[in-house]
């Protein structure tokens, strides 16, 4: 084992399956020599060399549609969107062509890809560094969309990710890159896309996270521990699809649901696992489920009180999960 | 280069062949048989002289919905056509999930495409990269109408194409117009083949009704592109001398007069006239091709309208390209 940031952990999954598969390259903005705007391909164009790793273009779109025709030929592209705020160019190949190609040519054509890209705020940022993205795509059929919330996960996940035969929207929690650090292990393994993680177990409320969100669920969920609850903390790590069954398993046991995350509230995707519970778990809940998340505002604001305004942290999380315990 | 006789008549006969099945299209939509039609007449010549241009099953082509001709050429039998017309089972490009003339066949390396125009440009880029780094000698073609060259999608993927020397063809069809806006609302340049100056690659304007030129400038091209001499656009000029499609309706932005004028242009009445003054076929000769090409469609429609449908079942996969859980 070996302790890891978050983004050293991306760097050696994309380092080990590069040397993995010969099929692998990566392609986006300055992921060359500069070894991309937060590190997170530093070294790779060295050892793999500019066929392998590819700056492109500045021009969103055709990072994600080159590497749909390149899959299509049988490539397995890692495609960096420099912050997930300048994806929206490449929704229609997105939406349009790689989420679809499967279901519309009847599988006579695959888009194994992975999309990578940083999200959220909460690091000075403004509007256009800060994003939350996840709820546009967790809405398509056709993708798969991860956030890892730690080294281990991340590196297991991206390399799930890579050897997927499908169209994977990975997006990394940009503020957890260097502040989250945690145990990888030195040998092979991966993450299994799909499941969730029961990452603190509890017996009085549930709380829902990913990415970010998550690394602070925890710190909240200690904090209640010195209130005298017990909080379960779950990692939904697979957005699409989702683990159903963990989350019922886990609202069952505990009666109470704490959804959270940085994204806006309305039409966000805590309204997606609160509708589950709310179909398939109401007889177990002892509680209204709750939502903790962003305000409905376009963004994040720069200027520091605004932007603390508008991030979720520890503290929100803990006072509205111990309104929940004490319902 | 000299095209032989025999190739000449091989030309013809795609072209003929793909006029009766756009023809028989119209009729059966008109009986009410079919939903939908979009089509290709007028389009003939510049298609199979594209297609011959290739080697089929070994370069690659994304294409665009006006393509019929292109991919009788290619491969897609009379039958399979009409399977698509009719939304039967067996339909090779999509199952029937697609609307008719949404092409794609796997077996000859031609991409299935979506509605939304110019996506498949950006595809054959990322596929003419995978090419490169493969160090393989292919090329892929991509065809598009003239008004989806003001697509942003497009421009990038010349771009790509340009800066990387991928090899890859993009053929603009210019048939004059895009549904009911002519070429001068979508460009100020003259021609689409103008626009390559600006991007840096070579560009020509080429007459789209010449079967036999557009088969030698694209062949030399495809020759040039496969050996790593780079990217090529090229406009072909034709007239659209169907409404744009079975739900369109062009008396209400041209005259009936400027289309009887330009079917004097008919690629396949141009072709005929040719083969007979070189002496390759006879009236009789052309009269017996043409009831054997109406007998394969006639045919074709019965073997498609005995055809079943799909199961309704059927409707629910393949999302992903293997089964995914909802664990």
């Amino acid at each position: 084992m070996s302790e890891k940031s978050m983004v050293e952990a991306i760097r050696d999954a994309m380092d080990e399956e590069l040397a993995r598969d010969e099929n692998v390259f990566i392609v986006g903005e300055d992921v060359g020599q500069r070894g991309g705007v937060f590190r997170a391909t530093v070294g790779l164009f060295e050892k793999f060399g500019a066929d392998r790793v590819i700056d492109s273009p500045l021009a969103e779109l055709s990072i994600v549609g080159v590497g749909i025709g390149a899959a299509l030929y049988g490539m397995k592209p890692i495609c960096e969107i420099q912050f997930a705020d300048f994806i929206f160019p490449a929704f229609n190949q997105i939406i349009s062509e790689a989420a679809k190609m499967t279901y519309r040519s009847n599988a006579t054509w695959t888009v194994p890809m992975v999309i990578r890209a940083p999200y959220g705020g909460g690091i000075g940022g403004g509007l256009y560094h800060s994003q939350s993205v996840e709820a546009f795509f967790a809405h398509v059929p056709g993708l798969k969309v991860v956030i890892p919330s730690s080294p281990y996960d991340a590196k297991g996940l991206l390399k799930s990710a890579v050897r997927d035969p499908n169209p994977v929207i990975f997006l990394e929690p940009k503020k957890g890159y260097r502040l989250i650090k945690g145990e990888v292990p030195d040998e092979e393994y991966v993450v299994p896309i799909g499941p969730a993680r029961v990452s603190r177990f509890g017996e009085d409320l549930t709380i829902f996270a990913y990415g970010m969100m998550h690394y602070y669920a925890l710190q909240a969920a200690e904090q209640l521990e010195q209130e005298g609850y017990s909080a379960e903390v779950i990692d939904l790590r697979t957005l699409y699809p989702v683990d159903r069954n963990t989350i019922l398993e886990s609202v069952k046991k505990t009666g109470k649901a704490l959804i959270v995350h940085e994204d806006n509230l309305t039409g966000g995707y805590g309204g997606e696992i609160s509708a589950i519970i709310a179909e398939h778990g109401f007889n177990d809940l002892d509680a209204p489920i709750r939502r903790l998340a962003g305000p409905d505002v376009p963004a994040v604001p720069f200027s520091h009180p605004m932007q603390e305004w508008f991030m979720v942290n520890p503290e929100k999380i803990f006072k509205s999960a111990l309104e929940l315990a004490r319902y | 280069m000299e095209l032989s006789s025999e190739l000449k008549k091989e030309m013809y006969w795609m072209m003929l062949l793909s006029r009766r099945l756009d023809e028989r299209a119209w009729v059966l939509h008109r009986q009410g048989k079919i939903a939908f039609h979009i089509s290709g007449i007028g389009h003939e010549a510049a298609q199979v002289g594209a297609a011959f241009a290739l080697k089929r099953g070994h370069d690659w082509v994304t294409p665009y919905y006006r393509d019929l001709a292109l991919m009788v050429s290619l491969g897609l039998t009379p039958e399979e056509f009409m399977l698509s017309l009719m939304g039967k089972a067996g339909e090779p490009s999509s199952g029937s999930r697609q609307m008719p003339s949404h092409f794609g066949l796997r077996r000859v390396n031609a991409v299935s495409h979506s509605a939304p125009v110019a996506t498949q440009a950006v595809h054959a880029a990322g596929i003419g990269l995978a090419i490169k780094i493969k160090k393989e000698k292919k090329v892929v073609l991509t065809t598009i109408g003239e008004g989806s060259t003001s697509q942003g999608e497009w421009y990038e993927a010349v771009n790509w194409a340009a800066v990387h020397q991928l090899p890859v063809i993009f053929l603009v069809q210019n048939n004059q117009y895009a549904i009911s806006v002519p070429p001068e609302m979508q460009m100020a340049v003259k021609s689409a083949a103008d626009k390559a100056c600006g991007l840096g690659l070579p560009g020509q304007m080429i007459d789209g009704t010449d079967v036999f030129a557009v088969y030698k400038i694209i062949a030399e091209l495809a020759d040039a592109a496969r050996n790593g001499k780079g990217p090529a656009l090229v406009e072909a000029k034709m007239y659209r001398i169907t409404p744009h499609s079975s739900d369109d309706d062009d008396r209400t932005y041209r005259s009936r007069e400027e289309v009887e004028e330009n079917k004097k242009f008919d690629p396949l009445l141009l072709t005929q006239k040719r083969l007979m003054d070189e002496g390759i076929y006879t009236e009789k000769d052309l009269e017996g091709l043409d009831k054997k090409a109406k007998q394969m469609v006639t045919d074709a429609v019965k073997l498609a309208e005995d055809a079943p449908y799909p199961t309704a079942q059927e409707a629910a996969y393949p999302v992903y390209a293997e089964e995914v859980p909802n664990v």
